[in-house]
């Protein structure tokens, strides 16, 4: 089955994508999944400086779902470029560098310092190894109290502009939103507005576990981000939503994707690729069993290829093939 | 025993590959679990039979375990390991004392196994709140040099405190190094003691692993710690993948559940790179 994927400029060899901060800096993952066959590896959120982020616990598991407050830990940018992005070169998978910062100035900083990156680059300028940017605006807004960047068009806006105008234009920016706000459209034709080719659809849901035994937040950081199938719905409304408003954006949609049918779900709303996270934590070598469950369950209804699939939900459905019985009458059931 | 679970599982890979300390990750609830984070639990032992088998303890005390200890004989499980550091062990024989608190002291039987090929002396410590709760008291008679019980109300064994009884033990068994698995209050304690002695000290982070650890391959870096490096930066630490088995002396055991503020990456760190863990 011919499973590539054109997001902008790149063309991916498959729709699957790893969510961000979900694999690790991808040697975690390599033993589990062979990396070269994914559509493309995320990076966790770079920041430009090392962050150890918050203290443990940073995540709890609440009913189909893990709640994480990880504070975006990492080596900073020095670090990544050094030491994580020339390895994931190596082995031959495309890369989405996922950014964020907490000023507009430091989104802009960090795209520039990535794109004027040796690493970047030859990673580029080669066999294309980064297959696009992803703009993590759920970052809290240090010149807006602390609020997220998504949660207003103008700001989330504000941030993909100043990492679109750093970043080579072949390369895809994607703007990642926050399912936590009152109209997701709006955001993201803002988004489109300023330049993003893409949107990634969701990152977590914001939510809060007790510990039964402390009868405390179970997190350090009292409240976190929900993931995994408990997310999965809401993900999808967001997907549909948003390419209801925009059909011809690319989204790579997510949100507790854990077999091929759930994949196949997020195409038909609107996906055109779509991104496994929480279920990397669970089952580290599910990729290759999605995309085998989602060519199966593409067949199984004739459907030729993922891109065929993408927004099939929105069409009108097709009358039903035989008449629907006869509706009880309201005597009968009583 | 009747606090614990023992369960044997058919795991020819696993078995083939582990060495002591190392740890499993399970999945629990089935096919379509809503419990998503893997339980990582010590190895006991593993033997040859049947291709290869792994044998782990834990007790049932969330509905994830629970779901484990209903399983049946001829149920499948999902499995991943062997995973993490294990314990270095002496190039020459050497006098090791080995300490487990609770079902903790499972971790320490297959490396009791190894040290004695190596014809080093084995001396256990099994410590834990009551009788009920020691693990393996029978089987570290049979195979240690010297082994020792304790418990705080003398229902089994010696009545006391490990802090308290450990320095004694250790001039007695004339102890080179210190192995310790279980709980961190255990371990942190045992740290303290063997450090002030100069004595080397590998612990093995069962419980905190068991309490933080998401995935068990250090993809989510759930399990972190603040442990001191070569060079004398404080990191935070994966106890799944630079653990379990740590130094003790390098583990900051009173800003567990912090960041500190010198670690690399916290609030006032050195402006250098992060490098790789210890
Ligand atoms: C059983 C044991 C005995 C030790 N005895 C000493 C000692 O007498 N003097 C000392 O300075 N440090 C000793 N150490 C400390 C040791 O050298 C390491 O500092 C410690 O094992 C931690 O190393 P690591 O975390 O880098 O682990 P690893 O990277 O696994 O390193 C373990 C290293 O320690 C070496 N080692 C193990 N036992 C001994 C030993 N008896 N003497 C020398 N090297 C050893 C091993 O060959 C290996 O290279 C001992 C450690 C252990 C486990
Ligand atoms: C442990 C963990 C770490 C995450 N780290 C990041 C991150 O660094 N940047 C980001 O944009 N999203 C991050 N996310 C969100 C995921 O990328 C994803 O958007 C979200 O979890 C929903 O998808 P899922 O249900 O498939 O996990 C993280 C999620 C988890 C569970
Ligand atoms: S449990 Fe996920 S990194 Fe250790």
């Amino acid at each position: 089955m011919n499973l590539t994927t054109p997001i902008g400029a790149v063309t991916l060899a498959n729709p699957l994508v790893t969510a961000s901060g979900c694999g690790g800096t991808g040697r975690e993952l390599a033993p589990y999944t062979d990396l070269s066959r994914l559509g493309a590896f995320t990076t966790a959120t770079v920041m430009a400086r090392p962050r150890a982020g918050r203290p443990t616990p940073r995540i709890a598991e609440t009913p189909s779902g893990l709640l994480n407050a990880m504070g975006l830990p990492g080596p900073g940018l020095e670090a990544f470029l050094a030491r994580e992005l020339p390895w994931l070169a190596a082995q031959d998978v495309p890369t989405v560098v996922s950014v964020g910062g907490n000023t507009v100035q430091e989104f802009a900083e960090i795209a520039t310092r990535l794109a004027a990156a040796p690493a970047f680059r030859v990673a580029a300028g080669g066999t294309g190894a980064v297959a696009g940017v992803e703009v993590n605006v759920a970052c809290p807004n240090a010149e807006d109290r602390g609020r997220m960047f998504a949660a207003a068009p103008a700001a989330a806006a504000e941030v993909v502009r100043a990492v679109r105008g750093a970043i080579h234009r072949d390369i895809p920016v994607l703007a990642k939103l926050s399912p936590d706000v009152t109209d997701i459209a709006t955001i993201a034709l803002a988004c489109a507005d300023a330049g993003a080719t893409g949107l990634s659809l969701i990152n977590t849901v914001s939510g809060l576990a007790i510990d039964p035994a402390t009868l405390r937040p179970a997190l350090s950081g009292v409240s976190g981000g929900l993931s995994g199938p408990a997310v999965r719905p809401v993900a999808l409304r967001c997907v549909f939503q948003v390419h209801a408003a925009i059909p011809d954006l690319p989204i790579v949609g997510g949100g507790g994707i854990a077999t091929g049918s759930d994949a196949l779900e997020f195409l038909v709303a609107g996906a055109t690729a779509f991104s496994v996270g929480t279920t990397l934590l669970h089952d580290p070598s599910a990729p290759q069993r999605i995309l085998r469950e989602l060519e199966e369950a593409l067949a199984a209804r004739g459907v030729a290829r993922p891109a065929d699939a993408v927004g099939m939900a929105h069409r009108p459905a097709s009358p039903p093939r035989i008449a629907p019985p006869p509706r009880p009458r309201i005597e009968e059931l009583t | 025993m009747a606090a614990y679970h023992a369960m044997t599982v058919v795991a020819p890979a696993v078995a083939e590959r582990f060495r002591p300390g190392q740890f499993v990750a399970v999945a629990v609830g089935g096919e379509h679990t809503s419990l998503l984070a893997r339980r990582c639990l010590p190895v006991y032992e593993v033997k040859s039979d049947y291709g290869g088998t792994v044998e782990f303890v834990f007790e049932a005390d969330d509905p994830g375990s629970r779901w484990l200890a209903s399983r049946r004989s001829r149920d499948a499980l999902d499995l991943i390991g062997p995973l993490g550091r294990p314990f270095p062990l002496p190039r020459d024989p050497a006098s090791c004392l080995l300490v487990g608190g609770a079902h903790g002291s499972s971790g320490l039987f297959a490396l009791a196994d190894t040290l004695r090929q190596r014809d080093c002396k084995v001396h256990f410590v099994l410590a834990a709140p009551h009788a009920h709760q020691v693990y393996g008291a029978l089987s570290a008679q049979r195979i240690g040099d010297s082994s020792t019980v304790i418990t705080r109300d003398g229902s089994l064994g010696v009545a006391g405190m490990v802090p308290d009884l450990l320095p004694g033990i250790i001039d007695q068994t004339e102890a080179d190094v210190v192995y310790a698995a279980g709980p961190t209050s255990l371990l942190s304690a045992v740290s303290g003691i063997a450090s002030a002695l100069g004595i080397p000290c590998q612990v093995s982070l069962g419980e905190l692993l068991s309490r933080t650890a998401a995935c068990g391959i250090g993809v989510c870096a759930s399990c972190v710690l603040p442990v001191v490096g070569d060079d004398g930066h404080t990191r935070m630490v994966r106890a799944c993948a630079e653990g379990p088995v740590l130094r003790g002396e390098r583990v900051r055991w009173g800003d567990l559940g912090t960041i500190p503020l010198d670690a690399l990456g916290g609030p006032r760190a050195p402006q250098t790179p992060l490098e790789a863990a210890p």
